[in-house]
């Protein structure tokens, strides 16, 4: 009975993870990609981080957009508690011009990021997560120095207002991680742009 | 009396051309009546992959009398202006019927559309409401996508 369990949460969780991206629960494997500083940024830099709410996210979708400010507001929370935002923009500029690395470097400037916002052209690392829509939130959870998936899914659950918004799925995920709590609602889903890949 | 004609022109022609604004168990109402292979695409104005595949949803709406095509905007999920969407279906003469979704809390109707959906723009559903077969694609529509779908759901 525990087997077929486990076997229907499986299940669910596959349906959920197209592609082989990392699901709740999986170690994360560190990567070094570069800034809009323009230094290369890898996980580890971060001696003192608990975690790390990872955002997938980019110059070009309104839906980003209207979620700029909150992820701002995130880090600013967050970072003096050990978990960071690393933003990594998962779009490939050959398929989407708006979202080429100068574009990018004049976004983080213009918006004042305080956080990392990384290019991946290869869009490698951007594969291993397999975000499905921007802006998309993995909460990273270290335990004994290996980094898991703690949550995958949206910020909140009002893109149109934050203020209205009932339900704050990140920050209560890295709440509940701050105080040794396993993650109450561990995935969600919203309404996003699509990923732009290349040769799709 | 002049300006009360105009306004009652007025009014009954944005009433023809604007959409219907559903919720979720409306849609679903829609999705399923009938015998008709339905194709309920999912999309929003700001949304570019979703108007560049637009032309297939239209010429299948145009074409196939054996189907139904349903334009499903999440517009109002960013901005609640019924006007934007009007005068987008007006400016690129949309023919296929279009709703607008009034829906909060994404995370909980998402699933209740297709639980293999992200949520990502453009999603178009292919569904056979006699037999309850379906096909969702995820992303911009390409080729013959529409075609092989509905082929596959009428077997």
């Amino acid at each position: 009975m525990k087997s077929l369990v486990i076997l229907c949460f499986s299940l669910m969780a596959m349906a959920l993870r197209p592609e082989g991206g990392y699901d709740v629960g999986d170690t994360v494997s560190d990567f070094k990609l570069k800034n809009v500083d323009g230094q290369m940024v890898s996980l580890s830099d971060f001696k003192g981080a608990k975690g790390f709410i990872v955002i997938f996210d980019c110059n070009t979708c309104p839906m980003s957009k209207a979620y700029n400010s909150r992820i701002i507001e995130l880090n600013k929370k967050f970072s003096s508690q050990g978990f960071p935002v690393i933003a990594i923009n998962p779009n490939s500029a050959k398929v989407s011009e708006g979202e080429s690395y100068d574009k990018m470097v004049a976004y983080a400037k213009s918006h004042n990021y305080d956080f990392p916002y990384l290019y991946d052209d290869s869009q490698e690392t951007v594969r291993k997560f397999y975000p499905t829509n921007t802006p998309h939130v993995f909460v990273l959870n270290k335990i004994s120095n290996q980094l898991k998936v703690a949550y995958i899914g949206a910020i909140d659950n009002n893109s149109r207002d934050g203020s209205k918004a009932d339900k704050h799925y990140v920050e209560d995920a890295v709440n509940d991680l701050l105080v040794g709590k396993s993650v109450a609602t561990p995935k969600t889903r919203a309404i996003g742009c699509s990923i732009k890949w290349k040769n799709s | 009396m002049k300006t009360l004609a105009l306004f009652f022109a007025l009014a009954v022609s944005v009433a023809c051309y604007s959409q219907a604004i559903v919720k979720l168990p409306e849609l679903q109402e829609m999705m399923n009546e009938g015998q008709k292979v339905k194709v309920v695409n999912f999309w929003a104005t700001w949304c570019a992959p979703c108007i560049k595949e637009m032309p297939f949803l239209e010429r299948l709406n145009r074409d196939n009398q054996n189907v139904k095509v349903l334009l499903v905007s999440l517009d109002f999920d960013l901005d609640h202006d019924q006007s934007k969407i009007t005068s987008f279906v007006m400016r690129k003469k949309l023919n296929s019927e279009v709703v607008i979704l009034d829906e909060p809390d994404p995370n909980a109707w998402i699933p209740k559309i297709d639980k293999n959906w992200s949520g990502a723009l453009p999603a178009t559903l292919i569904m056979n409401p006699s037999t309850g077969k379906r096909k969702l694609i995820q992303g911009e529509l390409k080729n013959d996508d529409l075609e092989k779908s509905i082929a596959e759901v009428s077997k």
